[in-house]
């Protein structure tokens, strides 16, 4: 473990920097919403929430590799890690984005007019 | 105690013992499969939340026009500011805790007690501001009528301002007494009955000629619609419910799911904060007691820290979902 005995609280504060000016861009557009970003489409979603879960996936990225020290684990944990998760993630976010627009598609064409 | 953490040199002597599969000490791999699984739990349950999103896409709450309230702003719109103010303050314990991790790998305990304290305070205060948010969320603000037919409406004036129901619905003499299991009827009871019945809610919308009605339903402007003076009456007559606040049955901000998604997804997420706040003090007094510093490494901070982190990063995922999309 050759990263055991040097301080890193350098490459600490400028990571919580580079958190905080996310959250920050997050929450201005989230109140705002722009209306060129709010209603947009591109593939299936707006732009605005485009931004929203990259901006998300890159806060996640930097917490797991600079908080979380994955940078300085082996590649092999690493991807026994990451790849799993990304892998399923991907897999439920498909059966739902394609399970959810049927169903719409069944409350909206059929006469049930209101379902629990 | 020494299985914890092994340093032997695994180069040499694969086979004899000792050595650390991707050099990493047993009890941090265990916390990894812990957070790998952890992770799969939460995206399950926010694939089921964007699932049933997605199933009544054109009715779901506004998460701008639930989320309101900051302290001691009464009456003030403030949407995003609290849970914005949630997100940095679990961002900034996360900081502390890796600071304490990094404080722990120069063996510098004073510094670990500090860091690792300020972590607790802010956990702590994080799992606050999450009750009080629900609070608010369960006591509502203005208050709704279901209808026979399962859907929500809810009542603005001319200028499309939302109107509680205190604002405008009659008094009428018709006080009924709430069942309760020593009162009335035999051993059965019922929840608290709302401050206004229906009947009260119609009239007083009869009386007050102004007010129009808000459906779930939202428009191209991603806006909830509202209806004419006319249609409102048409179906403010099909009422069946006064909706106050929210529960796990029904709440006057749009579909029942929202607030049983809400109350699931942040409570099990609140869940995790809270023990990981007692995990962490565990941990602290054990810093406190010098229990690393005789064991000569403080590994055991950075595993909790894993745990903390991997709590926050759930927390990014969770607000980007409710809050933002």
């Amino acid at each position: 473990m050759s990263h055991a005995h040097e301080s890193n609280t350098a490459r600490i504060w400028k990571v919580f920097a580079i958190l905080s000016v996310v959250t920050i861009i997050e929450v201005i557009l989230g109140i705002y919403k722009p209306a060129s970003l709010n209603f947009s489409h591109f593939l299936g979603m707006n732009l605005l929430n485009w931004i929203f879960y990259i901006l998300t996936v890159f806060k996640a990225y930097y917490i797991v590799w600079a908080f979380m020290h994955m940078e300085g684990e082996t590649s092999s944990l690493r991807w026994s890690v990451v790849l799993p998760v990304v892998f399923l993630v991907l897999y439920l976010l498909f059966i739902l984005l394609t399970e959810g627009n049927y169903i719409y598609g069944v409350f909206k064409d059929s006469t049930i007019k209101w379902n629990f | 105690m020494e299985a914890t953490v092994t340093t032997a040199n695994s180069e040499e002597k694969t086979w004899g013992g000792g050595n650390e599969p991707m050099r990493a000490s047993y009890g941090k791999m265990m916390m990894w499969f812990f957070i790998v699984s952890d992770a799969l739990t939460f995206s399950g349950f926010l694939a089921a939340y964007g699932f049933s999103r997605f199933k009544f896409i054109e009715t779901w709450p506004l998460a701008d026009e639930v989320f309101t309230h900051f302290p001691f702003l009464h009456g003030v719109t403030a949407p995003m500011y609290y849970v914005a103010l949630m997100t940095f303050i679990l961002i900034f314990s996360s900081v502390t805790m890796v600071l304490a991790v990094d404080a722990g790998h120069q063996m510098k305990k004073n510094k670990v007690i500090l860091y690792m304290f300020l972590t607790i305070i802010g956990g702590l205060i994080f799992v606050g501001s999450q009750a009080w948010e629900w609070k608010n969320f369960i006591q509502g603000e203005y208050g709704a009528i279901e209808t026979k037919g399962g859907s929500l409406l809810q009542f603005v004036d001319k200028d499309g301002k939302r109107v509680a129901l205190a604002d405008f619905a009659a008094t009428l003499p018709e006080e009924r007494a709430q069942l309760s299991r020593s009162k009335a009827t035999w051993f059965m009871e019922e929840a608290d009955l709302p401050s206004y019945s229906v009947a009260e809610v119609q009239a007083g919308f009869k009386a007050h000629p102004d007010l129009l009605i808000r459906t779930e339903v939202l428009t191209e402007k991603k806006e909830k619609t509202v209806l004419s003076r006319a249609e409102s009456e048409e179906r403010l007559a099909q009422a069946a419910y006064v909706v106050e606040g929210a529960n796990l049955e029904r709440n006057e901000y749009g579909s029942k799911l929202f607030a049983d998604f809400f109350f699931f997804i942040t409570g099990f997420h609140g869940f995790h904060v809270f023990s990981g706040v007692i995990i962490n003090i565990i941990i602290f007094f054990n810093v406190l007691l010098g229990t690393y510093e005789k064991r000569k490494s403080y590994e055991m901070v950075e595993k909790v820290g894993l745990y903390w982190h991997f709590v926050d990063l759930v927390w990014v995922f969770v607000f980007t979902v409710f809050y933002l999309v």
